[in-house]
């Protein structure tokens, strides 16, 4: 998953860190991460001054087409930052180098520290493939004067009770106390992936969304649309979500770390006490959330699997990936880092913390991403259009079988 | 001797043919090729995961939902646009034409300024104008006592908007072909008009509408053919949104093949698309050539 400050484009930058011997180990970043990580390279230098390494950054918004088309033109770096969701897709097209036995000998990554939901985003079929960077997952970002006004004063602890606070808001006037923009797919996927039923059946090759985990998923998100208890508005009709949380246009907001930077830098002072974050409420109590953040991978056909994994395990160490929260503010992925005093003592965090102890990773298939989106355009039409959570599952899963069509096709041959 | 010009002849086309050869003729039939086989992710890997299969893009494609939706939102497109773009053009053409037009050459520039700026400049500056809440249109809207409109957020709304976009955004192309061929209309015409009693109406429809005939026609085949070709307007201001009212067939195209991979399903799209626009252009000759006959 990739949060949406790190679409802002910027320029592919190369940048040799230490005059090569031979040709220096390829890293391609993302975004932000890929401008910071050349700062958290000098340790790395200093301890193995042999290996050179050639950072290239992408823009997101090119990263997904670039990693295509470097695989189909024998390009491929050494090794990347991948967003999780991707990494199912570079598995398809076999072209990762499984980490299992390297991770299995090291000394400084060990399975156990890391949150485990997003640790099985990297594995496709038993094997590990990528090694978490950074997390991110979706929670309630909420206003705790406006919930103290309407009487409550905890958040929500579970579906009911989160129903009863939207209503409560909705009568002292706030006009729609929660956003879900019918354009992000977020949201409901975290109350999907709540249910105990999976979202794909059939060795992930055809839709389960007929379940009764997804069709109560889907119908409890259609109900709050349905009661004006969240308005039916794409994201880019909330202008400025910032602004309006500070007007009180709105009290709950489901949305992911990055935003904890954001809401303290843009709202106004007197506001920074009355909001504040807390994990997402379940059907019965609290509820799971998305796995997302980003990944190391190493490419197959890279000549330097060893140089590349001593490069991984650097930036997977707790005090590096403190540097790397200090400049980023994306969230690490081991329990250890966690530890660190800026995580400790900031409140917004503490709930991310809770949330990634129950965070679920989404079916591991190339399709994932796609099939995502066409949920969130089924759910966007039958709440405008009114039509029942059983009959869109149905349509739903419709769909979904044509788009696995060729993965069925290739798993009765036992190539997928 | 005839022999000899013939081969000069060749001489000199052939570079010109050998580069529409490779980088259009060639493509094009990889492209038809590409059509007929399911080439997607899985292909990449290896080409075993490749099936010749035939029609069934196509079969596939007709039978989604969105891909008729896709249609009908271009054929909305081209239906409002092209008129509603054309008689933007004729009519700005007209009125900086007239003896009555003050400071023409700062006139046509300002009309002409929207086609040579950047389209994702301006689909910004749009989407603040027609914003629910804060836009300078709903604004105006309201200090006449009209109810605000969801422009980009409502359904029904959404396409019309990028209509007018659209047509604000092109019609100064036209506008310049229009003006040169009002200058070719002879002036004695309108004086022999005006001689003769006829108004101001009747001078446009009996002498520049008859004079601009051929223009309009080849200004309509080509707007029509460009706005078959929807897809910026959209992809920079709704992503295809609300609840995929602006999803042309070039949007569909787009998504199938450079954000899913599925490149034999997109050329699909892409030749259906191509077949669509001869067949409209075509119809649009024929009804003009029996309208000069």
């Amino acid at each position: 998953m990739i949060s949406r400050r790190t679409l802002l484009a910027s320029a592919a930058l190369p940048l040799v860190a230490c005059a090569p011997r031979e040709a220096p180990l390829r890293f391609w970043g993302m975004g932000r991460e890929g401008e910071v990580v050349a700062e958290l390279l000098g340790g790395f230098q200093r301890e193995n001054p042999g290996i050179a390494v050639q950072v290239e950054q992408l823009p997101w918004t090119a990263a997904h087409e670039k990693l295509l088309t470097a695989f189909a033109g024998d390009a491929t770096p050494d090794i990347a930052q991948l967003g999780n969701t991707w990494v199912a897709e570079m598995a398809a097209l076999q072209a990762l180098s499984p980490l299992d036995e390297q991770v299995a000998t090291s000394h400084v990554v060990q399975e156990t520290d890391y949150f485990s939901g997003i640790w099985k985003t990297n594995v496709v079929d038993g094997q590990l493939l990528g090694l978490p960077w950074y997390v991110d997952t979706r929670l309630l970002f909420y206003r705790r004067d406006l919930l103290a006004k309407a009487g409550y004063d905890h958040p929500p602890r579970g579906w009911a009770e989160w129903k009863d606070q939207l209503r409560a808001l909705k009568r002292i006037g706030v006009p729609n106390p929660l956003i879900l923009p019918n354009n992000e797919f977020e949201p409901l996927l975290a109350l999907a992936l709540q249910q105990d039923e999976p979202l794909l059946k059939d060795a992930n090759t055809r839709g389960n969304f007929e379940g009764a985990g997804f069709q109560r998923a889907l119908g409890f998100y259609l109900d709050l649309l349905k009661e004006g208890l969240a308005p039916v508005q794409s994201n880019q009709q909330i202008a400025n979500v910032h602004q309006e949380f500070g007007r009180g246009t709105f009290a709950f907001y489901i949305t992911g770390p990055w935003n904890i930077g954001e809401f303290k830098r843009r709202l106004p002072a007197e506001l920074q006490g009355a909001w504040a974050t807390a994990p997402l409420p379940g059907p019965t109590g609290p509820g799971a959330s998305t796995a997302g953040g980003c990944s190391f991978a190493i490419f197959k056909r890279s000549h330097r699997k060893a140089e590349a994994f001593k490069l991984m395990e650097y930036l997977s160490r707790p005090e590096v990936q403190g540097q790397f929260y200090a400049l980023t503010g994306d969230l690490p992925p081991r329990k250890s880092s966690w530890a660190w005093p800026a995580l400790t003592s900031d409140p917004h965090a503490r709930a991310f913390a809770k949330q990634l102890e129950n965070v679920r990773p989404t079916p591991p298939v190339a399709e994932w991403e796609r099939i995502a989106n066409e949920m969130q355009t089924f759910a966007a039409r039958a709440a405008a259009e009114g039509s029942s959570a059983a009959e869109t599952a149905k349509a739903l899963d419709e769909d979904v079988d044509r788009i696995l069509a060729k993965r069925r096709w290739l798993h009765e041959r036992g190539r997928a | 001797m005839i022999r000899r010009e013939k081969l000069t002849q060749m001489a000199f086309v052939l570079p010109a043919l050998i580069v529409i050869g490779l980088f259009f003729a060639v493509p094009v039939l990889l492209g038809l090729l590409l059509s007929l086989t399911d080439f997607d992710l899985y292909a990449l890997v290896s080409l075993k995961n490749l099936r010749f299969v035939g029609l069934a893009n196509y079969i596939d494609l007709v039978q989604q939902p969105i891909f008729w939706k896709a249609l009908g939102n271009t054929a909305y497109f081209v239906v409002l646009g092209v008129p509603l773009s054309i008689g933007l053009s004729l009519g700005a053409a007209v009125l900086l034409q007239s003896p009555l037009a003050h400071l023409k050459p700062l006139m046509r520039t300002a009309l002409f300024a929207p086609v040579v700026t950047t389209l994702v400049a301006v689909a910004v500056i749009w989407r603040y104008l027609f914003h629910t809440r804060y836009g300078l249109v709903n604004e105006a809207l309201q200090s006449i006592g009209l109810n605000p409109i969801d422009w980009l957020g409502d359904p029904h709304w959404s396409m019309p908007t990028i209509i007018l976009f659209a047509a604000w955004k092109n019609f100064g192309g036209n506008m310049i072909i229009f003006m040169a061929a009002l200058q070719a209309v002879p002036t004695d015409l309108y004086e022999a008009a005006r001689l003769d009693g006829a108004k101001t109406w009747a001078q446009f429809r009996h002498i520049t509408l008859p004079a601009l005939a051929p223009t309009t026609l080849m200004v309509g085949i080509l707007t029509t053919a460009g706005y078959f070709q929807l897809f910026a307007e959209p992809y920079v201001m709704t992503q295809g949104g609300p609840l995929q009212s602006t999803v042309s067939v070039l949007y569909l195209m787009y998504e199938q093949g450079f954000r899913w991979w599925n490149l034999g399903a997109a050329s699909a799209v892409a030749f259906l698309l191509f077949g669509l626009i001869v067949l409209v252009t075509r119809g649009l000759m024929k009804v003009a050539n029996r309208g000069a006959a």
